[in-house]
This record gives structure tokens, sequence and C-alpha cells, in this order.
């Protein structure tokens, strides 16, 4: 299964990456090295086998529904590149 | 005031009670030591010299006042990895992505430590999301390895490592995901612990990959080991996935275990670990600490973990999915980078990302996002779902059927050269082939040091246990090390 430059165009769109028309063949080598490495897996018998998404098996975990105070507005948004208004300023998309 | 800085914790600890020097005294000792190694080795992205001082200074009031009854850490000092959240101190990554990033809030582990007394002494330099195993992929660039500069000291805590190592802090923290605490240990000399997944809350913790992430920390022994990561275990409302179960005082149990405690321990060795292609020094290393447990009482096993060969890759298909996700909240709006040159929202965000990120966190999420995409899902994240639970399977039957621990190398080689595998992922990737499948299980393990190769760098021995089993590595790990002649102060008294 071989890993074309429209997939690596595709892959990058996907992960909302930019990605020049230079740097498609190297990464599509890298890519490929990568995944044909993980393609062993296909020999392995999984038959009947429960996938793992959490090794402890913990399925829920509740707490209490109470109310406590956030972070300070000020504090969290000073992080930000662009903030006006009470709101994350970005270019228009309308 | 040099000498302080070779001291273990626990003397640190009574050099303070019987005021032979002061908590400032300390912390001063440790920042000239910063100060004076870190041009040269790079351990450190931000060092905090007035807010360490000010806690130092505090930590004083709080001796006088309280002495010997002041919580364990008073006034000693604590190196972490610049992933961990720190409240108002800068926290990158080191990643161009989050420059400038101030995170409004401790994480708990840092939270913990700062109420144990502990000192922040600044935020030690990793691979870039901690992607990586040498500490190259670093947009703060490498770290080097005190026992040989042209050699790379492990990642993606390399930092950490190095800190401890060089004694520019007696302790640090760092995370491991698939090796990152383990194999910087074993490859800079120190002793290094992942805990068992859910002993560490991960709030705070800069997601990579979530089911395997694991907070954990580095000491010159195994006894400081067991206090720094006692004081940071333990069950937090704020993260789910950390587990209600007791936390033993590691330190105590270490300190109380008799001589004759690991009379009848059966230490089990899986053949997969000792594979061609690893450097013959480090299996030699690894067969001869076997002796020194067997002259301390513990009985050898063979065994198998048959599925050990498939766990690089079912790893290289997990992690990656898991961080494509996690990695998707980088896009240039709520905090960081943000690229300038942009017609359009959909731009800035693929040019915020495309200039923020390094090529292998691209690598990773672009792996991951093709894994996960429609068409592949089935044949590689489900795959590798199910074939982790056969690892973990395997595991299992070994504790449950054959041995209390298992031993195996942390890492096929010692420390590499500096760019001998930077532009090889898969070659990279291979560093962790010890390591990774005690994540994916979720299971404990802890790296220490046991020898020297022929060119004079530190081979480390990994031992591993049951889910929450911590208690028996430490005492394991402790009596392993009174009996071997490695000082893991070398570098710090040099």
């Amino acid at each position: 299964m071989a890993l074309t430059e429209d997939d690596v165009r595709h892959v990058a769109k996907l992960s909302a990456l930019e990605c020049s028309d230079e740097e498609i063949p190297a990464l599509r080598a890298t890519l490929a090295e990568i995944l044909d490495y993980v393609h062993r897996l296909a020999s392995v018998n999984t038959e009947g086998i429960e996938p793992t998404s959490h090794v402890h098996g913990v399925v829920n975990a509740f707490r209490d529904d109470i109310i406590k105070d956030s972070l300070p507005l000020e504090e969290v948004a000073g992080n930000a590149p662009d903030f006006a208004a009470g709101s994350f300023r970005v270019p228009r998309i309308i | 005031m040099e000498r302080l800085i070779s001291l273990s914790v626990s003397e640190m600890r009574n050099g303070l009670l019987q005021k032979d020097f002061s908590a400032v005294e300390l912390t001063q000792a440790h920042l000239q030591r910063i100060r004076k190694t870190n041009e040269e080795f790079n351990s450190f992205i931000s060092i905090c010299e007035d807010a360490a001082l000010a806690q130092a200074a505090a930590a004083e009031t709080v001796l006088a006042a309280e002495q010997g009854a002041s919580p364990a850490l008073t006034g000693i000092p604590v190196a972490i990895k610049d992933l961990l959240l720190t409240k108002g101190i800068e926290t990158t990554c080191a990643s161009k992505i989050l420059t400038g990033f101030i995170p409004p809030y401790d994480c708990t582990a840092v939270a913990k430590l700062k109420e144990a007394g502990a000192v922040i002494i600044g935020k030690t330099n990793l691979d870039e999301f901690a992607m990586g195993s040498s500490n190259e992929y670093s947009a703060y660039g490498p770290v080097r390895n005190p026992w040989n500069k042209s050699c790379v000291p492990g990642g993606s805590s390399g930092g950490s490592a190095v800190a401890v190592c060089l004694g520019q802090s007696p302790l640090s923290l760092g995370t491991d995901t698939g090796g990152s605490i383990r194999q910087p240990a074993s490859l800079t000399g120190v002793c290094g612990m992942k805990p068992t997944y859910g002993r560490v809350s991960r709030y705070g913790a800069v997601a990579y990959a979530s089911s395997l992430d694991q907070i954990g920390g580095f000491a010159r022994s195994i006894e400081d080991l067991a206090l720094l990561i006692r004081t940071i275990s333990g069950k937090d409302p704020n993260d789910s996935t950390s587990m209600e179960v007791d936390v033993p005082d590691y330190l105590a149990e270490v300190r109380t275990a008799s001589k004759t405690q690991l009379q009848g321990l059966r230490i089990g060795v899986p053949k997969e670990y000792f594979i061609p292609g690893m450097q013959e020094e480090v299996e030699k290393s690894c067969l001869a600490s076997l002796d020194v447990f067997r002259h301390l009482g513990a009985e050898i096993v063979e065994i198998s973990l048959p599925h050990t060969e498939y766990a690089l890759a079912a790893y290289y298909i997990i992690t990656p999915a898991e961080a494509s996700s996690n990695l998707a909240r980088y896009d240039g709006v709520r905090y960081g980078f943000r690229s300038q040159d942009h017609d359009s929202l959909a731009e800035m965000f693929e040019r915020t990302r495309a200039q923020g990120f390094g090529a292998e966190v691209k690598r990773r999420i672009m792996i991951g996002s093709y894994v996960l995409s429609a068409g592949y899902y089935d044949a590689y994240y489900l795959k590798a779902q199910q074939v982790r639970t056969l690892i973990i399977n395997d595991f299992k039957q070994a504790f449950a059927n054959h041995c209390d621990v298992i031993l195996t190398p942390v890492s096929p080689t010692t420390a590499f050269k500096i760019g001998e595998k930077a532009d090889s992922p898969l070659t990279m990737y291979l560093a962790d082939i010890f390591t990774v499948p005690i994540n994916l299980a979720g299971l404990p393990g802890l790296s220490l040091p046991c020898g020297l190769d022929s060119a004079g760098l530190p081979v480390g021995i990994q031992l591993v246990g049951p889910p929450f089993a911590e208690p028996r590595l430490f005492i394991a790990a402790a009596a392993f090390a009174r009996e071997v002649a490695f000082d893991s102060r070398k570098m710090a008294l040099s």
C-alpha cells in the first residue's frame, strides 16, 4: 500500500498544516517509512480481542456538581494573541 | 558553597535543620551551578532566580518556626520539565507555538511540591511536546550529556535528567509517555521513575498521548526518588484518570526494608528484551546485574512476553493518533504564537501550525491524522488498541504466574552522538523499544544505573512491577544500589 503525494496533501489538510510543494516528497518518504513499519501489526491475530483505551478499565468518574470559581478572565485572555471586547479576535469568516 | 549541590535530599534536610546552611544558601548554590553550566549543557529553558530566592526565604521562616515538623521538602530545589504548567512562569513545551504562554494555574504535581515546601528553581528543556528520544527536537536547541558533551542525554525529559546529573537541582520532574523519564535517566546515570498510570495526576501536564502520559521524576538516589514520587502521587479531582489508591510512604518502606527483603523475590527476565543489534555491553551489564540480585537472595526466572515485538508499532499508531487530537488546540487563537501572514481564518490556522510546530511534531500529527482517517481507522488504530490488550495480557500472565518484578535493559544502547539519529525518525523511535511496552500496559517502571560501558557512558536497568507496586520497585532498586559501586553524584562533583 503506497502512500502518494496526494495522500500527504490530504493528511496535511486534515491536520491543518500548511505544506509547500517542495516539502511533499521528503515528507512522503518519511511518513511511508513509518507507516510501513507500523503495518507489521497486520500479521497479529486479534480476532475476538477487545481494544484497550484505558489500562485500568475505568469507565466513568463522576463528581458532585459543585460550582467553583473560574480562573480570572484577564489572566486567561492575557495569553491570547488578539483579545478584545471579551472575545478572541480572528480574521472575518463571512 | 558548591559542595552543597552534590548532597542527597536527606543530607540537605539535615543541614537545613541543623543550620549548617540556610535555604537561601542552598538555592543560591544551585542557581550558581546553573549559571556556570547552562550555556554548555542547555538543560534549562527558564531559570526562576527571583521567585526561587523568594521561595527559599519563605522556607527559612517555615524552618525556623516548625523545624523538624516542617514539610519534607522545605527549602529543597526542584526543577520542572517545561511541559508542566507553572503559574506565572512561561511554559513553552520547547515549542515555538507556545512562545510567551504564561499559565494561569499550577500543574497539580507542581502544586503538591510547593505545598511540601520545595523551591521551583527553573523549567527544563525537552523534545518539543515530549516527542523525541534525544532532546534534539527542541526549539531551544539540544541538551548535552554531562558524561560526554558530544552525546545526547536522551529524551524527551533530557533537561530534567541533566539537571539532576549535574547538580543543578537535587530533584526534577519529567513526564514519560514511551520512555521519556527512564531512557534519559539511563543515559545520564541517574535514577528515574515512571509511576503507574493514574498514580500521579496529569492535571496541568500538557497532553501528548493521554492514555499513556504519566508524570514522574529524577533523583541521584533511590531514597530521594521515593520521597519525590510520594510527594506528587495521589487522587486528584481535576484528573478523572488519577486513581483512588492509597499512597504508601515509599521512603519509609525503603528505609525499613530489611537486608533479607529480596529473599525469594522472583525477578522475571523476558527473553524478548535481548535482541540482535543491541549494544553488547548493555546486554552484559544487565546480565551482571542479575548476579547482584541473586546474591541479594532473589530468584531469577526466564519469562516470555510474546507480543513485545509489536509494541513499538502499536505505540507509533496510538500516540500519534492521540497527539493529533490533543495538539489540535494550538491554532493561534487562545494562546501562544499566531502567524501574521494570512488572508483567511483557515490560512491563519494552517500557517500558525506550519510555522509554530517543529518537523517531528508535524510528522506525528500527520501520522495520527492518517491512522484515524476514514477507511484506515480499523486497520491501524483499532488494531493497535487490540494489540495493546495482548501486550497487557502478556504482563498480567507473567506477574500472575511467574514473577514479582521484571528486569530489562532500559535502552538498547548507551548515549549516542548528537546528530546520529536526528534525521531518521524510525531509527530514533527504536531507542524506545524496551520502554514503550510498559507505558502501553500502564505499569510502573524504574530506571537505575548499573555500570559504565567501555566509553565511560552509563548503562541502566529497568525494573517493572504490576500496577501500584512502586514500593516493591523502590525496595529492590535500593538494595541493588547499595551493592553496586555506581556514583550518580560523579558529574555533580566534577
